[in-house]
């Protein structure tokens, strides 16, 4: 069936709203406005007030609120508005939700699923497009994941919600427009990454909105001759590295894509766990597409000249091949 | 999940070739059980097992010469399931001993792109020109800024592949010469050897032997080297600083004597494989054991347990008719036992002068484990064990 990235996740929230009444939806936007991706589109109408709620502009007051009513038994799924804005609900998010298990030796869980927007490429300018998936990907306690494509998009949600412990969700904005036909089989884990394009001669390991570059950027390549391996994370945290290794050790390259700053990304630690796993196989220095280290720009040119691109990933491939 | 690694069948030995795997995952493996034959420099192993499980994954491929403490093999321990059995990657080699010179390449080989300083050559490329045997310095890098890429070596193996595949059809008999320069190299740079030596009058033993074969079938009979072997054994329970290892600075006593015994081996060279708790052995079970071990040391078919486990050598050059031997212990074995020529000679006892048969047995000892009063000692035991044939 063919369907948007924005339908997949309606659809995923939908069925987990109407299978489990403990499920409810929160965040700003998401009951009279339809979401602010309009992915809760006509939700308000059919499970309610109770259960779609408005929240005011306090992401600190909401995500704590989310953490709760989780901690009292139902399963929220907290919506944020961007990853910048989640800033304000960090302390909840860190010193509260990952750190209660442990702090009650087990006694307490948060199974608490938080989705929020993160990216660039659409003009939002530096307070709503930066890309800090690293900053959740770094914290014990949580589950960190990155759908890319229409079929984890669909499938992510179910087994985040069954996750006893807090799950936080990046949709980049960029991809709630991408279309594509949803397979049958779209139920997925929330453990592993996946091979989105085999290949021999180098491995491209990137995740979230960056996938679709990196695909072209491979079909590119192709043309000129060069079996590109396309590694999508999905999961940031904790990292699949088996999968990464055994592409390693088949193509001894690797460029990651990231568009996280360059230092301190997760494109860093991907390498050094590449480092560590692989050094052996290594046939050639491992590279690094991120965004320019700036916060992202308005203007279009500048936006589209500090984030990674289909040509940037090319030459750095070219260049880790020697050619 | 057990690892199954190539052992150490010698202290000479770095690395040794898979000649042939006598399992296949999903056989179930005994401790003690023959599961490889891997050709030493010396000879071809039968490589045992001391763990029990079934066979999981083959790592290792016939002809592949791999360094010692590699794992060739995986094991599911009882209860295991190839499921829940973690896979392990396939571990790194250790690091190869210094490998051997090769010719320093000619100028006109460096690469126009080689940099001040370290070449660069990526990591897989070192690696695989090891493995291909590739002088990786002769290896010009056509990689990012002049690096030596796997695919330069491939290149660089693929155009030497006449000569390279001329040169390493095995000299069986250099290679031994090899091992064996190595082991005694070490041993004469690390040992400090002290030598004795005693006239052991074998009139006792010579005719007690010769009434004891008198009523066995020719295919019976005894040696005098059996006898030998055994009076060795039993001398050594009250020498135990004779009888072991000296390994990471320390003496490590073994707690049976396993005597390595000097085989000459018809193409060249010798081997000294160990028959198994002599002091504990009839000499009918001994005599039967060292006529199994001499033909299958001839024929290459030794047991890992045996190359390994020596804890003494015994080595007997009479036949070849020299009085005495003064030998060059076998690392990481402390002491060396050598027996001479049987020969007739006059000798006095109780004032009176006979004619009797005397071996000379000389000891080999490491200095740092036992010093000459106790060597003394022993062969002094060693000596008055051969006068009690009987009690043997």
């Amino acid at each position: 069936m063919k369907m948007t990235y924005r339908e997949a996740i309606r659809q995923a929230m939908h069925e987990a709203l109407a299978a489990d009444p403990r499920v409810f939806l929160m965040g700003e936007d998401v009951g009279k406005y339809g979401g602010t991706y309009a992915c809760s589109k006509g939700f308000l109408e059919e499970f309610g007030p109770e259960r779609i709620r408005d929240t005011p502009l306090s992401e600190l007051g909401f995500v704590g609120a989310g953490i709760g009513a989780a901690l009292g038994g139902l399963r929220p799924i907290v919506e944020v508005m961007t990853v910048n804005f989640s800033l304000l609900a960090l302390d909840q998010i860190v010193n509260t939700a990952a750190a209660l298990r442990h702090m009650s030796g087990g006694q307490f869980s948060v199974p608490l699923v938080l989705r929020m927007a993160t990216g660039a490429g659409r003009q939002l300018a530096a307070q709503h497009s930066h890309s800090l998936e690293n900053w959740y990907a770094h914290i014990p306690g949580i589950r960190v994941l990155a759908p890319a494509t229409i079929a984890d998009a669909r499938g992510m949600l179910g087994p985040a919600l069954a996750d006893p412990d807090p799950v936080v969700i990046f949709e980049h904005a960029q991809l709630y427009n991408l279309e594509g036909e949803l397979p049958d089989d779209w139920r997925c884990d929330i453990a592993t990454a996946a091979v989105r394009r085999e290949g021999t001669d180098v491995s491209l390991i990137t995740y979230g909105g960056s996938l679709p570059k990196v695909l072209a950027a491979a079909g590119q390549l192709a043309a000129e001759g060069i079996a590109a391996e396309v590694i999508d994370l999905r999961v940031l945290r904790p990292l699949d590295t088996e999968t990464i290794a055994a592409s390693l050790r088949k193509t001894h390259k690797a460029v990651v894509v990231d568009e996280g700053w360059r230092s301190g990304s997760l494109a860093a630690e991907v390498m050094a766990c590449i480092v560590e796993q692989c050094f052996f196989d290594l046939d050639a220095p491992v590279a690094r597409v991120c965004s320019e280290e700036v916060p992202i720009p308005y203007a279009k040119h500048m936006e589209e000249a500090a984030l990674p691109q289909v040509s940037k990933i090319v030459a750095a491939v070219r260049q880790v091949l020697g050619k | 999940m057990i690892e199954f690694k190539l052992p150490s069948l010698g202290a000479d030995m770095d690395e040794g070739k898979l000649l042939e795997w006598k399992v296949s995952p999903g056989d179930t493996v005994k401790k003690g059980q023959v599961v490889a034959i891997v050709d030493t420099s010396k000879a071809a192993v039968d490589v045992e097992i001391w763990s029990e499980g079934t066979v999981f994954e083959l790592l290792v491929q016939p002809d592949e010469t791999i360094p010692v403490g590699t794992v060739m093999a995986t094991l599911l321990e009882a209860g295991e399931t190839p499921e829940t059995a973690k896979r392990t990657p396939r571990a790194a080699p250790a690091p190869k001993a210094a490998a051997a010179p090769s010719p320093a390449p000619a100028a006109a080989a460096r690469p126009a792109a080689a940099i001040a300083g370290r070449r660069r050559i990526s990591p897989a490329a070192r690696k695989h020109a090891e493995e291909l045997g590739v002088d990786i310095d002769s290896v010009a890098g056509t990689g990012p800024e002049g690096a030596v890429t796997l695919a330069d070596v491939e290149q660089a193996a693929a155009t030497k592949v006449s000569p390279a595949r001329a040169v390493p059809v095995p000299d069986k008999a250099a290679e031994m010469r090899k091992a064996i320069a190595a082991a005694m190299s070490r041993s004469k740079r690390e040992i400090p050897h002290y030598y004795l030596s005693e006239p052991v009058p074998m009139r006792r033993a010579t005719d007690w032997l010769a009434q004891a074969n008198e009523s066995r079938p020719i295919t019976a009979r005894l040696l005098m080297a059996v006898l030998q072997l055994k009076a060795v054994a039993l001398a050594l329970r009250k020498f135990p600083e004779m009888n072991g290892f000296f390994r990471d600075g320390a003496f490590q006593p073994a707690s049976a004597a396993h005597i390595g015994v000097a085989i000459s081996l018809r193409q060249g060279g010798l081997i000294a494989p160990a028959i198994h708790d002599v002091g504990n052995k009839s000499l009918e079970q001994l005599m039967l054991d060292l006529t199994d071990l001499v033909k299958r040391a001839r024929a290459g078919s030794l047991r890992s347990s045996e190359m390994s486990d020596p804890t003494l050598t015994v080595t007997n050059l009479g036949e070849q008719g020299v009085a005495a031997v003064y030998g060059v212990i076998y690392p990481p074995q402390v002491a060396l036992v050598g027996f001479g020529r049987i020969v007739e000679q006059p000798w006095v006892e109780n004032g009176t002068l006979t004619v009797t048969p005397v071996v000379t047995a000389s000891l080999a000892a490491d200095h740092r484990v036992s010093d000459g009063h106790r060597g003394g000692l022993f062969l002094a035991e060693l000596r008055e064990m051969l006068q009690q044939p009987e009690t043997l």
